[in-house]
């Protein structure tokens, strides 16, 4: 069977475990540039194994009978519960699986490499290539998930992966803050997700994927056919996982977390917060597609306009941040955005999930061009120390590499053909077109506010006048040149792969065409806004100035982000805090402590007034004794008469 | 005759009772515990339990008085009169025994005794009771026996380790 | 068997005794003082046990035995009791029983 040549993808995951554990336990006793090399070494024979797994797959034994089959290489029973209540854990090849293989190992590997030049001479730095052998080993044990539960597992060890690199600078208390709130908040979502699998596999009876997603068996029907306050209980349970993957995935309104994240090193901002963990949300209502689409089109409405309207809503705000950093956290949600848009908008098939296929494609070249600007982004702080814009201008002379790798990942983003971008957002737009106009003219505005703000940060930072820097800026040393070189190809290349050939919704390749009306359009308004951004931009002038104070009160909602955060800390303080915690401190403090406060207080005060008694004379307690036998007497002649 | 014997006897238990309870010179309070306990020794004579009447004199009277007195003289001078006890407290307690007493006596009285049809004059032989003290079966007291024994030897060692002068403390 | 005399007769006097007994240990402070009524009290007992048993139940002994227990274990208490008195004494210098109180609250 096909099966048995793809065992050997049960190592991809458990090199890197070993390089985890190894690298975290001997942690002080490697050297830092061993442990990175054992981390690296790792990432990069787990990388060599997913491309030979995807080529075999792809070219190989995965195409039976004219569509992609799921195998299943591995399969270990862990836990068994009852006959039915069974976990498992184990290894599933599908397009979009070894798809994220290969995105996963190989933005890995090049944050690894990166990481030489970025970390050198941090403290901590075997620390740090143990928490990415450990995410890396997480999200690859996510992205091959066979059920449910073993996804929740690396689903929350992706968590807890981000909240180790967020707060990888423990001594500074805004990434301790940061590295809270990220994972409170997806913990928040996760329970949504926790109840919506329990639901899920309470009605179907099973937590594996290849038995949820056959469209054919009569699973899905016997779950919607339960309701629930006017949907279906299928419904619910996949809203309810959507809750999760909005939250992982950073979807209005649990976006909050992602830009506070960037308090992490920048490395890991590229590889877990633009590139992988981010779209795991995407890739769980990718992997969960046959259930909504057939079984529940109303939860994917939700995710259609969840993520239209958080992509238009991300991109409104990137265009004010001065924090480099920030202004593309805001850009990868509002991407993000585009995928759950794209995934929403999709019908099951092959022609007609043409949206399903756009997202994963956009999957795929964003996690390129986004690490790129991350690690580029990654580069000038590296040579300016410090993430503000302001700070920052004319570098291009200085860092010429970085300079144009990072003009490669914005025009990328940008959708300017032929780079990568241009492709998978075209194919977004076009699902969009035939699912429902206005989300069409929400998607190309939105292009045109990236391609806008994406430049302003280009222009800002790379054009203008030199500022006072600390030290003249240096470009990025080899070992980061190279990550940028390698994602720059990459940006370039993966935009011709013709993905349609390979993933589907249904497993059927078919061919895709060019949407030239949708590319005309989408060009054009990206265009626009780049040169709308240079003419803000690039030459000196108070354009941009003038123009906020034009527009105060859009300016100042954007900048603030829409007070997003100022709501849940209004509703966590005032409500939450002031209005259920403090009245219930109260009560716990005042009546429940009270009561066994005053029966401690009842029995010290009783215990003081007859302690006399307790009086250490013999003979009074001789008297008492007489005096108590006497009074029994008297009382047992008198009854006894 | 016996019976004035009797009266005598009882006499002699309660007069010196209450002296031992109410001397203020200790020596002498046990004095009069002595003669306490040897009248109550004639009283066992006169029940023809000698044996019972000899145990009595050697225990009690030579034993345990002596000790008392023993301790009497390592305590306290011979011409020291104790101090008269308080009058409240003597009374309440002198109250609280005679109510005892009274009532005791008040349901004694109601109680009818039965006495045995079985008249045995003659003292018991002293070979039937060691033969009682060390059998085991009906009327066999071994149990209680070798229990007291372990207790007297208990009850030696603890006396000698209490009254000992402890090492560290000198 | 004493003739003209009846159980009661000889209660009356033992527990008389028993109560004499009683109250020196109420009023008496001085410990070796206690002792005494504490012995007053076990005789009581003693001939208690013996008037039972001579007028009750002379076939079985009970009472005579038992009262030698009572005899040994008076004894024992006495050893014990005087050993203690005078660790009392050296401690305390005194054997009031007033002054003994070191076991209070």
């Amino acid at each position: 069977m096909h099966t048995d040549m793809f065992s050997y993808t049960v190592w991809i995951p458990l090199i890197l475990l070993a390089a985890f554990l190894l690298v975290g336990l001997l942690s002080d006793k490697l050297k830092p540039l061993v442990a990175g090399l054992i981390s690296t070494a790792a990432i990069l024979l787990a990388a060599v194994l997913a491309y030979s797994a995807a080529a075999g797959y792809f070219f190989g034994a995965g195409l039976q009978d004219g569509h992609y089959t799921t195998l299943i290489p591995f399969e270990q029973l862990w836990l068994r519960f009852t006959d039915t209540l069974v976990i498992k854990m184990g290894i599933l090849l599908d397009p979009i699986s070894v798809m994220m293989l290969v995105v996963v190992t190989t933005v890995s590997a090049m944050v690894h490499i990166y990481s030489f030049g970025y970390m050198k001479g941090e403290k901590g730095f075997q620390r740090y290539y143990a928490f990415l052998s450990l995410f890396s080993f997480s999200m690859l044990g996510l992205v091959m998930a066979t059920n449910l539960f073993q996804m929740y597992i690396f689903w929350e060890l992706v968590g807890v992966s981000s909240y180790l690199l967020i707060g990888f600078y423990y001594q500074r208390p805004s990434a301790v803050a940061a590295s809270k709130k990220a994972f409170i908040v997806t913990r928040f979502a996760d329970l949504g997700f926790l109840i919506g699998i329990l639901l899920l596999s309470y009605y179907t009876r099973t937590f594996d994927f290849m038995t949820l997603t056959q469209p054919n068996s009569g699973i899905l029907s016997s779950a919607a056919g339960v309701s629930f306050m006017g949907a279906s209980v299928l419904t619910w349970a996949l809203v309810l996982i959507f809750m999760g993957g909005a939250g992982k995935s950073a979807m209005f309104p649990l976006h909050i977390w992602l830009p506070d994240a960037m308090e992490g090193p920048t490395p890991v901002s590229a590889l877990i917060h633009a590139a992988t963990m981010v779209v795991a949300g995407v890739y769980l209502v990718a992997r969960l597609f046959a259930v909504y689409a057939l079984g529940a089109p109303a939860a994917l409405e939700v995710v259609a306009f969840i993520g239209a309207f958080t992509s238009l809503f991300a991109a409104i705000i990137a265009i004010t941040q001065t924090d480099i950093k920030r202004v593309l956290a805001y850009s990868t949600i509002s991407q993000i955005g585009y995928m759950m848009l794209a995934l929403g908008v999709s019908g099951y098939g092959s022609e007609a999930g043409l949206g399903y296929t756009a997202s994963m494609f956009h999957l795929f070249t964003h996690a390129m061009f986004k690490a790129l600007l991350f690690l580029g982004a990654g580069a000038v702080i590296h040579a300016v120390h410090s993430n503000e814009m302001t700070d920052m201008g004319g570098l291009r002379k200085h860092l010429p590499i970085t300079h144009f790798t990072f003009l490669i990942a914005a025009l990328a983003i940008s959708g300017i053909p032929p780079l990568a971008g241009f492709f998978s957002k075209d194919e977004i737009l076009a699902a969009a077109h035939g699912h429902y106009p206005l989300y069409f003219w929400s998607g190309w505005f939105v292009a045109g506010l990236t391609a806008f703000y994406m430049f302003r940060l280009y222009f800002r930072v790379f054009w203008g006048e030199d500022r006072q820097y600390e030290h003249k800026p240096h470009d990025a040393p080899p070992s980061m040149a190279i990550a940028l070189i390698f994602l720059a190809l990459a940006s370039v290349v993966v935009g011709f792969i013709p993905f349609s050939h390979y993933v589907s919704a249904n497993g059927e390749p078919y061919t895709t065409h060019m949407h030239w009306q949708v590319a005309a359009l989408s060009v054009a308004i990206a265009v626009a806004g780049i040169g709308l951004a240079a003419w803000m931009y690039l030459r000196p002038g108070t354009v941009a100035d003038r123009l906020a104070a034009a527009m105060p009160g859009l300016y100042k909602w954007s900048k603030n982000k829409f007070y997003i955060d100022e709501i849940y800390l209004w509703v966590t303080r005032t409500l939450i805090f002031k209005g259920l915690a403090w009245p219930i401190a109260w009560f716990d403090r005042h009546v429940v402590d009270g009561t066994m406060n005053g029966m401690a207080w009842a029995t010290a005060q009783v215990s003081e007034k007859i302690k006399g008694l307790q009086s250490g004379q013999l003979q009074q307690y001789a008297y008492a004794m007489v005096l108590g036998a006497v009074a029994f007497l008297l009382l047992l002649l008198y009854w006894g008469a | 005759m016996e019976r004035f014997i009797f009266y005598f006897i009882a006499a002699i238990i309660l007069v010196f009772s209450v002296l031992t309870v109410s001397s203020r010179r200790i020596l002498r309070a046990a004095v009069y515990l002595l003669f306490v306990l040897l009248a109550t020794a004639g009283f066992y004579f006169l029940l023809n339990y000698n044996f019972l009447a000899a145990v009595q004199l050697t225990v009690y009277s030579g034993g345990i008085v002596v000790l008392i007195v023993f301790a009497i003289l390592l305590t306290a001078h011979l011409d020291h009169r104790l101090p008269k006890p308080n009058r409240l407290k003597a009374g309440f307690s002198g109250l609280l025994a005679v109510t005892g007493l009274v009532l005791t006596l008040f349901a004694i009285s109601r109680f009818e005794f039965v006495r045995s049809p079985l008249v045995t004059e003659g003292p018991y032989n002293i070979e039937e009771i060691g033969t009682r003290l060390l059998s085991y079966g009906d009327y066999g007291y071994v149990l209680p026996f070798e229990v007291i024994s372990v207790l007297l030897l208990a009850a030696m060692v603890a006396a000698i380790i209490v009254a000992k002068k402890s090492i560290k403390n000198d | 068997m004493i003739e003209g005399i009846e159980v009661f007769d000889v209660l009356v006097v033992s527990t008389a005794m028993f109560f004499i007994g009683i109250y020196g240990f109420m009023v008496r402070k001085n410990l070796i003082t206690i002792l005494m009524s504490v012995e007053l009290i076990l005789n009581a007992v003693n001939i208690n046990f013996v008037i039972f048993n001579k007028y009750l139940y002379p076939d079985m002994l009970q009472g005579y035995i038992f009262s030698l227990f009572v005899t040994g274990i008076a004894a024992a208490e006495a050893a014990v009791a005087i050993a203690i008195i005078l660790n009392v004494y050296r401690h305390m210098k005194g054997i009031d029983v007033e002054q003994v109180d070191t076991m209070k609250y």
